[in-house]
């Protein structure tokens, strides 16, 4: 038999995944909002990398300034009612949100995906009790259910705040994974391992887990920005970071009583949230373009 | 029929190039295709996937996707230059002047809509008033054939069956009368029987309308039956036109002589006649050629065809090859030369398997689904069963029954004398070794993140218990007995053509030298050349490994070539089993011998066509007595309708389910073949 005795398949030589692999950072590098939205949180990074080390003044404890003085050439973004500089605790403030909510996320994901894989690989009887739960749990206002879970808790810590947010987000990833093993799971190689003696664990995550990643990291973009979001509120709430954490919605909370003669204080700090949030969002737009084209 | 003059042509191509824009270089699809079609005259268009047969077509309505476009050439349809098209004309030329019709009608139905709104609107758009519109719409339903007008206007497309989606479509094509009907593969996913009653209204629509239709089809058979004259596309060049008759049986073009050989056909059974294969590979899109397209795989071709474009050779009338070598262009050398020594079957030893009783009810909304009743079937080693009937017929219950993937409600398999647990879960490592599937579709059955070397790998050490350097020996022996080369192993699915892919799920089947692999229809998705190939490898196999297999198939052709016996189901029942010469010669079961009919062959003529009437009906509600009374075109009368007719054996090793005595059905049969 000769059909392939010319050993050149009809599709030109040359890794064609590899290519596509290119075409997609290619696609997503050309992406204006994905420059834009990469930009803003790598500056957010390399801030919270820094901190204290590259702000003008100490933003914990500096008074050498006057108390809440307006934006000046000495103070960009002026002081506070503490005589602290506000830019010093823009720029400081990231670190610790930039821990928490990408951790938060991460850990949600990684609980979301096993959760996820289960319900939909198994189907049955524990797909429908988890489903319905999750449904549940996704009726209750997001910060409420975190509200009476720290508060249950009784520790205000860090971690907390971080595994309070992983455990509301993890059922709205699980459903997201679900959906897509769902239609993976029909296809026919599932089968063929299945036939050829596979455990459900090797066929779940090692046959399934790789085809359904795209939309696994979309969702997982998309929960880091309202994971931004809600540390934001929680810590705003006083239910999130305590202080002295420079955090900025932790200065929000601080000094919003004072806001009618002293704006500085809570508008920047809040066009930085803002600028955070928005540009996960764009990162997430542009990435769920190219990789669920 | 020949061409009649430019004036009157419904289509005229002259010199057509279409280019795809594609990671910023234009890409080559058609090169230079002039053909033109007639007022009133049947035009087919055949070649393999990616030749461009859908590409001239979408061309032809202006269809063509963003990154494609006309780089040469005219296109005219009945006097109007459609490339001069734009805007609001472009609009009147689509609403007026062409229709095309695609392969797959659920896709080519408004899901939320009402089949009768649909088919109303496409005579709005004439500017029929809404009134006028509804009645009609029933009319243009009523001109396709379907019966029952009024309530199929009031139903939804997913409440109807693949064959009238498909007719509702053909009505609203034929609304605005148009100047040219073109019809993309418009049978490819129906089932044989209702491909026939289909084309049969396509074929009555256009004696009655005279509509000028072209015919796009990978399936040289519907070609035969549909068209007058036909084009054979390669490459996106037109290699050889002519009459239908003339072109299939003195094919001038290499192409067209190894396309026809690789089809089984004509009795030609597995061992005693190989499929002719075409080697290589078709040009990859776009690729610069300097000579002849299909040079490359070409085993007359010389320096000249390599380097010089032969012109359209006239041969006769109206009958013209682009080859330089066109007179002797049947005497192509074959490519499977040596014949098959394939061990007989030795039926006085014990089955492999024996399936008793088989019997499958699913629960469904609160009916029961009779998906198999009662089924027995015996496979002995080195044997194969081909299992054919219409979709709906048990016929993959079957298979995943024995597989274990569904559990049936009552009866027993049994595997080399052992009983099989019903549920693959309890089955044995020797029992999975032993039975393993080649699915239909090998982009869903390869898991498309793994390379093939991995999923070879795993299948070894599953299945055969090797790892290690003993894993890589055994995987380079896998890999070279069904020719996969060494560049293959380290690629993903997805850099791999279907054949390659399904080699592949083959190899991947035979990692553990199984004893029964159950293929499910392997090569349907497959381009005939690749299917011949395939179809080689698992009589190669066979012979090799004393292999098993239960093939699953509604190309008949296929089934003959391969099978040993078949069974043949009909809404979860067998109705007939025996030797594959003897299901195929008769006296055939009725439901046989309808199946039969229905298929159209290239070499013409044959029996008359026994019509089914309607669909399979449900298997939530059999009908009573034989489940075939209701389509039967052999019913008798109240006998057939009170009682279920037994599986007997009618003659030695040919059993049949039918109230009508063997001898009966003979001598009917056989009359009717005399008559034909």
């Amino acid at each position: 038999m000769t059909e392939l005795a010319a050993p050149a398949p009809a599709p030109a030589p040359g890794s064609e995944a590899r290519a596509a692999r290119r075409e997609r950072l290619r696609l997503l590098l050309r992406s204006p909002s994905f420059i834009i939205g990469a930009g803003i949180i790598l500056f957010w990074v390399v801030c919270a990398i820094l901190g204290s080390r590259i702000t003008p003044f100490d933003p914990l404890y500096d008074q050498t300034a006057d108390l809440s003085e307006s934006p000046s050439r000495d103070h960009l973004f002026g002081t506070d009612r503490l005589g602290r500089d506000v830019f010093s605790r823009v720029i400081a403030g990231s670190r610790d949100i930039l821990l928490v909510a990408p951790l938060a996320t991460v850990l949600a994901t990684v609980f979301g995906t096993v959760l996820g894989l289960t319900t939909g690989y198994f189907r049955g009887i524990a797909d429908d009790t988890v489903s319905r739960i999750i449904d549940a749990v996704l009726a209750i206002p997001l910060i409420v259910l975190a509200v009476t879970v720290i508060a249950s808790l009784g520790s205000r810590s860090v971690w907390s705040v971080t595994i309070v947010i992983a455990i509301v987000f993890s059922p709205i990833i699980a459903r997201t994974v679900r959906a897509a093993v769902l239609g993976e799971a029909q296809l026919d190689y599932v089968e063929a391992a299945r036939l050829r003696g596979e455990r459900s664990p090797y066929v779940m995550f090692v046959e399934v887990l790789p085809n359904v990643m795209p939309p696994i990291l979309v969702e997982a973009t998309v929960r880091l920005g309202y994971a931004i979001f809600a540390v934001a509120t929680l810590s705003f709430i006083g239910f999130g970071l305590q202080p002295p954490s420079a955090d900025w919605a932790v200065q929000i909370a601080d000094n919003y009583p004072y806001l009618s003669d002293q704006w500085w204080t809570v508008l920047f700090p809040a066009l930085a949230i803002s600028s955070l949030v928005v540009a996960v969002n764009l990162v997430s737009d542009s990435l769920q373009q190219v990789l669920e084209r | 029929m020949t061409a009649t003059t430019v004036a009157t042509a419904a289509l005229e191509l002259r010199d057509l190039d279409v280019v795809y824009r594609v990671r910023g270089y234009d890409r080559q699809v058609l090169r230079g295709v002039s053909f033109e079609i007639g007022r009133g005259e049947s035009y087919g268009l055949v070649g393999e996937s990616g030749c461009g047969k859908s590409t001239a077509a979408l061309a032809i309505v202006r269809y063509l996707p963003r990154n494609g476009r006309v780089s040469a050439g005219s296109i005219n349809v009945a006097g109007i230059d459609a490339l001069a098209l734009g805007g609001g004309s472009l609009r009147q030329f689509h609403a007026r002047s062409v229709s095309m019709v695609y392969q797959n009608p659920g896709a080519a139905l408004n899901p939320s809509m009402r089949v009768g709104a649909q088919v109303a609107e496409a005579f709005t758009v004439l500017g029929v008033a809404k009134s006028e519109a509804a009645e009609r719409a029933r009319a243009a339903l009523a001109r396709v054939q379907i019966a029952d007008p009024d309530s199929v206007m009031n139903r939804y497309p997913h409440q109807l069956s693949g064959g009238m989606q498909q007719r509702a479509v053909i009505a609203m094509a034929l609304a605005k009368d148009p100047a040219l009907l073109i019809l993309d593969e418009p049978t490819t996913g129906l089932d044989a029987t209702v491909e026939a009653e289909v084309l049969d209204l396509v074929a009555q629509l256009q004696s009655e309308l005279h509509t000028s239709v072209l015919f796009i089809s990978h399936n040289l058979g519907v070609i035969s039956k549909m068209c007058t004259r036909v084009g054979v596309l390669y490459a996106g060049r037109l290699v050889e036109e002519g009459p239908v008759e003339t072109v299939l049986q003195d094919p001038r073009h290499p192409y067209t002589v190894g396309l026809l050989r690789c089809i089984p056909r004509g009795g030609v059974r597995k061992d005693h006649g190989r499929l002719d294969t075409i080697p290589g590979f078709l040009p990859s899109l776009g690729a610069e050629i300097s000579g002849c397209v299909f040079a490359d795989r070409c085993a007359l071709a010389d320096e000249r065809c390599r380097t010089d474009e032969p012109p359209l050779f006239d041969i006769r009338a109206a009958h013209a090859s682009r080859c330089w070598y066109h007179e002797r262009a049947q005497e192509l050398p074959r490519v499977e030369a040596a014949d098959l020594e394939l061990p007989p079957i030795d039926s006085t030893r014990p089955p492999l398997l024996e399936l008793t009783d088989l019997t499958k009810v699913f629960r469904q909304r609160g009916h029961d689904v009779h998906a198999l009743t009662d089924v027995s079937v015996s496979i002995w080693p080195g044997e194969t069963v081909g299992l054919v009937g219409e979709s709906g017929s048990g016929k993959t219950t079957l298979a995943r029954t024995l597989l274990g993937i569904v559990e049936p409600t009552a009866g027993t398999a049994t595997l080399d004398g052992r009983e099989l647990p019903s549920r693959y879960q309890k089955r044995s490592k020797t029992d999975l070794r032993a039975l393993q599937i080649v699915f239909q579709n090998p982009d869903s059955a390869l898991n498309r993140r793994h390379s093939v070397q991995r999923i070879l790998l795993r299948s070894l050490k599953k299945l055969a218990g090797v790892g290690g350097s003993a894993a890589d020996q055994r995987m380079s022996e896998l890999a070279q007995r069904v020719r996969l080369t060494e560049r293959t192993l380290t690629q993903k699915p997805v850099q791999l053509s279907g054949g390659l892919k399904q080699r592949v799920a083959i190899a991947r089947a035979f990692a553990g030298d199984p004893q029964l692999v159950v293929c499910d229809e392997p090569t349907s998705a497959l381009d005939v050349s690749v299917q011949a190939a395939i179809l080689n490898l698992l009589v190669e196999l066979q012979a090799e490994k004393q292999v098993s297999y239960l093939f699953i198939s509604h190309d008949l052709g296929v089934v003959r070539y391969i099978s040993d016996r078949i069974a043949v189901l009909y809404l979860g029942r067998l109705q007939e089993l025996g030797p594959a010469d003897v299901v195929f010669d008769g006296p055939h079961h009725p439901y046989t011998e309808a199946l039969l009919s229905a298929v159209p062959t290239i070499d013409g003529g044959g029996r008359d066509r026994i019509k089914l009437e309607g669909d399979i009906p449900s298997a939530a509600s059999p009908p009573s007595g034989c489940v075939f009374h209701t389509r039967c075109p052999r019913f008798l009368g109240d006998i057939c309708v009170e009682q279920e007719p037994p599986l007997v054996e009618a003659e030695p090793g040919h059993l049949m389910r039918c109230h009508i005595p063997i001898e009966e059905l003979r001598r009917l049969q056989a009359k009717e073949t005399a008559d034909a």
